[in-house]
């Protein structure tokens, strides 16, 4: 078990910017995501980590020990591609058995891990195939068995269920979780899908044009957005913008307030979709009319033009089978308490 | 007009019928299979039965029919020494231009050369746009005693002796490498760049050097078009005769040049061709041996 800090880490291409100045640490054991949109550098960032690239400054550490200039190969890491990059003229067992040999392990130890790995994945039996053999969620799974078999310092996982569809993603899901609560194993996570990211993670690095904006755990992140981008990204948001007057702001006609607002400061506001009612039960209130509604089964999306023609997004429970029609004036209401002060 | 429904039915189905499958394969097959019969079967089919004759059938010379061509190796014990020649150039052509094929291929499929990639591919294929006696004979220029490889040599070590090394069998292996080096590169590279750049990240991360990524993983991946390449220069290298006689001068005696010597100085065609049939022989018996290496190498 070892924690992974970095330090300062900067990287540019032609003169633009990748990374700048990312100061992260991920505690021993933990299970972080790196989450943003594609062009953000997350996954430069998972690669400086792995060592395929070298960071122009800063420093990687991994477990205490200095590895920023410490080769691949050298690192004792475990990763997985997208693309699983399984070897496709080994089997299997030869397959998960390549990290061990490098090690030296060989022979009767070799197979008995080689087999125990297999067993975690849930992949007994499979050791004589051929990669091209076996589905996608099965060679993801060889490709995790051939990642962890040799007990890595450090997991890195390049959004490893994105080729892979949406029911078999989150069964993956599940499995990935208990797999990596099991050996403990510190793991970093790259994805662009956020509720994968909130679903996996003790927390959540979200990053944005080479800087991460924000990192906290999964529920601080998604109550407390601390950007506008953030609040953007992970999840839905509505926003107002006003300046503050006896601690609330004004957006046509409606008062609209939140703890701790600055007095006599321009400010935006966000608000999640789903803490909205459609009454007038909370202290915040604005009328809106209904422009279309999305039915989904169990719940309901409505779009709606809110005070100064604002578009605004509320999430409804399917609980009483009742769809607004399109052009209904209603009161929307949420608390004081579930409205967020936003940067940007 | 009068014509019923029951009539103008079949008549319908007969003008919108389409032609069975057979006819268009047949069809789109044809000319290329029937140029292959008239340019490659009738001439082989041809010398087939000159192989068995007792004399060139041109002139007035009464012709019997023998095997005895195909007894050389017996008659004329110095035609195994003659093959073994052959053999040993061919085998050293194949495996120079497998090694040095294979690495440049790999340099310019992964080293992210960019758009220059193409500016080099191009350089290597120049063997195949120039003349190939133009080829040759320029060798004979650089190897031979006294020239520009000695002056070279003779400029930077003034009492080195000559390395020239014209007439010789390196000479031969030096001017077929040149010429054949390019079928290598261009197969390797074809094999090499299909390999997913994350397989080999796959393998450095889990603790493998450069060595074992080139041995455990790039060449097995690629053995297809290593395979492929070594048939596509063995098998004319085999057969080559200017190389031999231009580069080995007298030391240049292969099957290639004592097949051309039996059609030209000799007239002996009934001998060239035995000789040529044995040698088709040797190389279907070496495709049968590595054709199971390729079936297996396909189905990955």
């Amino acid at each position: 078990m070892s924690d992974v800090k970095l330090t300062g880490i900067a990287k540019s291409y032609g003169g633009s910017p990748v990374l700048t100045d990312i100061t992260v640490d991920f505690p021993s054991g933990s299970f972080t995501s790196l989450l943003g949109p594609s062009g953000s550098g997350k996954t430069t960032l998972l690669r400086i980590i792995a060592g395929f690239i070298t960071p122009e400054a800063g420093q990687v550490t991994i477990g205490g020990e200095d590895v920023t200039r410490i080769p691949v190969w050298a690192r004792n890491i475990g990763m997985v591609f997208q693309s699983y990059a399984l070897f496709p003229h080994m089997n299997v067992r030869d397959n998960v058995a390549f990290g061990l040999g490098r090690r030296g392990v060989k022979g009767a130890e070799a197979k008995r891990r080689v087999d125990e790995a297999l067993e975690m994945v849930r992949l007994p039996g499979f050791a004589e195939r051929l990669p091209k053999q076996l589905s996608g969620g099965q060679q993801q799974r060889v490709a995790m068995a051939r990642a962890i078999v040799t007990g890595p310092k450090v997991l890195l996982l390049d959004e490893p269920l994105s080729a892979l569809d949406r029911r078999l993603r989150q069964e993956m899901q599940v499995e990935l979780l208990s797999l990596q609560r099991e050996i403990g194993v510190t793991t970093i996570f790259v994805t662009h899908d956020q509720e994968e990211a909130l679903t996996l993670s003790d927390q959540v690095a979200i990053l944005d044009r080479g800087r991460i904006v924000q990192m906290g755990a999964p529920a601080a992140i998604y109550e407390r957005p601390a950007t506008r981008f953030a609040a953007e990204f992970l999840g839905d948001a509505n926003f107002f913008a006003g300046l503050v007057e006896g601690g609330a702001i004004t957006v046509a006609a409606h008062r609209i307030s939140a703890p701790g607002l600055p007095e006599g400061r321009e400010v935006t506001l966000a608000v999640r979709p789903e803490k909205i009612s459609l009454d007038a039960t909370h202290e915040n209130q604005v009328r809106a009319k209904v422009l279309n509604a999305i039915y989904a089964g169990a719940n309901l999306t409505y779009l709606m033009e809110g005070p100064g023609g604002q578009r605004l997004k509320v999430f409804a429970q399917n609980s009483d089978g009742v769809i607004l029609p399109n052009g209904a004036e209603v009161t929307l209401s949420w608390p004081a308490a579930h409205t967020i002060l936003v940067e940007g | 007009m009068s014509a019923g429904p029951a009539t103008t039915a079949p008549a319908l189905n007969m003008g919108g019928r389409r032609l069975p499958p057979w006819v268009a394969t047949t069809a789109l097959l044809l000319p290329a299979y029937g140029w292959l019969m008239i340019a490659i079967f009738l001439p082989l089919g041809a010398m087939f039965l000159f192989s068995f004759m007792t004399a060139t059938p041109i002139g007035t010379k009464e012709i019997g029919y023998t095997f005895d061509q195909y007894k050389i190796f017996f008659t004329q014990p110095y035609m195994w020494q003659v093959a073994s020649w052959t053999f040993q150039i061919a085998f050293a052509t194949t495996l120079i231009c497998a090694v040095t094929g294979f690495l440049a291929a790999l340099a310019l499929a992964r080293s992210g050369l960019g758009r220059s990639q193409w500016v080099f591919l191009i350089l290597i294929l120049l063997p195949f746009w120039t003349n190939g006696l133009v080829r040759i004979f320029s060798w004979t220029m650089v190897i031979r005693e006294g020239g520009f490889l000695d002056a070279v040599v003779q400029f930077i070590l003034p009492e080195a002796a000559s390395v020239g090394f014209l007439y010789s069998r390196p000479a031969i292996v030096l001017g077929l490498v040149h010429g054949y080096l390019p079928y290598m590169v261009l197969t390797c590279y074809i094999a090499i760049s299909t390999i997913d750049d994350a397989i080999v990240e796959a393998a450095e991360s889990l603790g493998a050097r450069w060595w074992t990524i080139l041995g455990r993983i790039l060449i097995p991946m690629a053995a297809p078009g290593l395979i492929a390449g070594s048939v596509l220069i063995f098998v004319p290298v085999v057969g080559a005769f200017m190389e031999p006689r231009i580069l080995g001068g007298p030391q240049g005696v292969t099957l290639g040049t004592v097949i051309e010597d039996s059609f030209t100085q000799g007239f002996n065609w009934p001998q060239g061709a035995a000789l040529s049939f044995m040698l088709l022989a040797v190389v279907l018996a070496i495709f049968a041996t590595f054709s199971g290496v390729l079936r297996r190498n396909a189905e990955l």
